[in-house]
């Protein structure tokens, strides 16, 4: 009996330990990046492109900049396709030999690491233009989204009862009618919120900007040119090795950090089911 | 609006979410297509060397993928080692022990490392654990256990043992977090009938919550793996790059290689070879296809176990 007991309260320890533990890394790094990476932050260094190598001060602006464009660019390829597909695969499949196939991409794209999907983009965009662009970025960037936003889509759509759909029917409106105003109405907040969830995603991925994007030192010139980022810049910028360099990169460690958490947490907050 | 102009926006509607799905296939193919086409230049030139070969010397034409395959297959497998007893136990607490007070603040830890940017564990591995460790942890243990070959010096900060830890943390979120999906599905009356026959807590994990989650739980194992496999800024930030593991030094504490930090690192730079560039892609293909197999295993057993839990 002593035995069985003394195992229970042994387990009951070690999970309390480890469970504790878990919470260590997370903080650290969260100290680690505030605490380095506010002696960065000025309004010099969110608003100023970054200085010749040598000089004092500088800053981030173009990277920040950069990162928003390229997201918005990616949310616009991304989030009309993972949300029609997710649409389509929930009220317009009937198990057609397209929607297997469909299911069957949708599965196999969420696993592919990012760095694959920055090849892809560097293959069959940067090649053909002849030249970085952070048009390719988007799109390597957009197939992220796709699965994470066509699974929630299609998973909301499926808890709208069928009760709903027959009163709607009833009502005599057509199919199309139905799905766009009152299922995508009703799954509308877990589109929302797999959007958002992509959105901080795609902000904190590097991979596939390293040979679609790369890096610019100047303010942004256009979609169809090299362009800085928040998440390149802080990889160049931490393996340079220089520390005024170094520095930088954890001010913009703190910056992404920031707006990949507090949207994680918004999102976690105000949504009752977390995708 | 009158009947003709529905069936219409009917038409029109349907044809747009078609376009949309074919435009996912399309890319999905396409994907496939690209890597295999810019593979070949590689493949036939140097042949299965890609798989074999223990050297890699883009000056000589020498591509031999050897020791960057197995950094990326050795560093995933001991993050799994690691994670796979920690997420259990976070499980066990999460679902058994733990007071019910503190369960969000757990999964909100879990969310929370599952969120943060892997180039972030990177230059925090980097420049705050890696001097850390190498010198509270790798040279003690090289001054004491270092006649060992895996635990052989000289201490690299940057080493496939550093890589395997971050690694551990990014994916004991995936597989703890599942792990506790499934721990709490354990049908009540079997677990009540244990209690009520007087068995201890532990006593119903282990007969009853573990034999149930058993599928659920490998299935969660093999999704971190997935992730530690092509996880790719956070490895390339900490591993040293080196190709000196396993073939010249098998030493946990020695800087090596894996496929993705092969590709970030030298990927830019190969654009004018096009050997250089194709063997690069050969070893994307082959994390590829590393990636699915495991992705495929894994979709297979847990929907073995979805079926099991319907019963």
């Amino acid at each position: 009996m002593k035995v069985r007991r003394a195992k229970d309260f042994i387990i009951k320890l070690i999970s309390t330990l480890v469970t504790l533990l878990i919470a260590v890394p997370l903080l650290w790094i969260i100290f680690d990046v505030v605490i380095k990476g506010a002696s960065a932050l000025s309004l010099e260094f969110i608003t100023s492109l970054p200085a010749p190598f040598g000089e004092t001060g500088g800053g981030i602006g173009n990277a920040i900049i950069g990162t928003l464009i390229i997201n918005t660019m990616a949310c616009i390829i991304g989030l009309p396709l993972g949300i029609a597909t997710g649409i389509y695969l929930s009220e317009y499949s009937n198990g057609s030999r397209i929607s297997a196939l469909l299911r069957t991409a949708i599965d196999t794209l969420s696993g592919i690491p990012s760095i694959i999907l920055g090849l892809f983009a560097f293959s069959i965009i940067v090649i053909r233009v002849g030249h970085y662009t952070a048009l390719a970025a988007a799109f390597a960037l957009s197939i992220i989204m796709i699965p994470v936003v066509s699974k929630a889509t299609e998973e909301g759509m499926k808890t709208v009862s069928i009760d709903i759909r027959e009163g709607a029917i009833a009502l005599g409106l057509p199919k199309w009618i139905i799905t766009t105003k009152i299922v995508l109405g009703i799954a509308k907040s877990s589109v929302i919120t797999s959007s958002l969830l992509a959105f901080a995603r795609i902000s904190g991925e590097t991979a596939p900007l390293l040979f679609t994007s790369l890096f610019s030192y100047y303010w942004p010139r256009g979609i169809n040119e090299p362009m800085a980022s928040l998440q390149v810049l802080i990889y160049n910028y931490a393996m340079s090795g220089f520390e005024s360099w170094v520095v930088k990169a954890w001010g913009a460690s703190l910056l992404l950090l920031l707006l990949v958490l507090s949207i994680n947490i918004l999102v976690r907050r105000f949504s009752t089911k977390v995708v | 609006m009158n009947y003709k102009s529905n069936s219409f926006f009917e038409k029109l509607f349907k044809s747009t979410l078609k376009i949309a799905a074919l435009i996912v296939i399309g890319i999905f193919i396409l994907l496939f297509y690209s890597l295999v086409e810019r593979s070949i230049p590689s493949l036939s030139q140097n042949g299965l060397e890609i798989l074999l070969g223990t050297s890699w010397d883009p000056n000589f034409e020498i591509f031999g993928g050897a020791p960057a395959i197995l950094g990326t297959l050795f560093s995933s497998a001991i993050a799994l080692v690691f994670a796979l007893p920690i997420s259990l136990c976070i499980a066990i607490f999460y679902t058994e022990y733990g007071p019910v007070r503190l369960r969000p603040f757990i999964s909100g830890v879990m969310d929370l490392l599952a969120a943060i940017p892997s180039v972030i564990y990177g230059i925090w591995g980097l420049w705050t654990l890696s001097p850390i460790l190498k010198i509270n942890f790798q040279e003690p243990i090289i001054a004491s256990i270092g006649f060992i070959p895996l635990f052989s010096g000289p201490a690299y900060g940057l080493s496939i043992f550093l890589a395997s830890l971050i690694l551990t943390i990014m994916i004991t979120p995936i597989i703890s977090s599942i792990s506790i999906d499934i721990f709490s599905k354990t049908p009540m009356p079997l677990r009540e009938g244990m209690f009520a026959l007087g068995a201890t807590k532990w006593e119903v994990i282990k007969n009853v919550v573990f034999p149930f989650a058993k599928r659920g739980v490998f299935a969660a194992t093999i999704l971190g793996l997935g992730r530690a496999l092509g996880e790719t800024m956070a490895v390339t930030m900490v591993i040293g790059n080196s190709y000196i593991w396993p073939f010249k030094s098998i030493s946990l504490f020695s800087s090596a290689s894996t496929i993705t930090s092969k590709i970030a690192s030298e990927f830019p730079e190969s654009v004018v070879n096009i050997i250089h560039n194709s063997s690069l892609i050969s070893l994307a293909l082959v994390l590829l296809l590393i990636s699915i197999s495991i992705n495929f295993v894994a979709e297979i057993i847990s929907k073995k176990s979805a079926g099991r839990l319907n019963v």
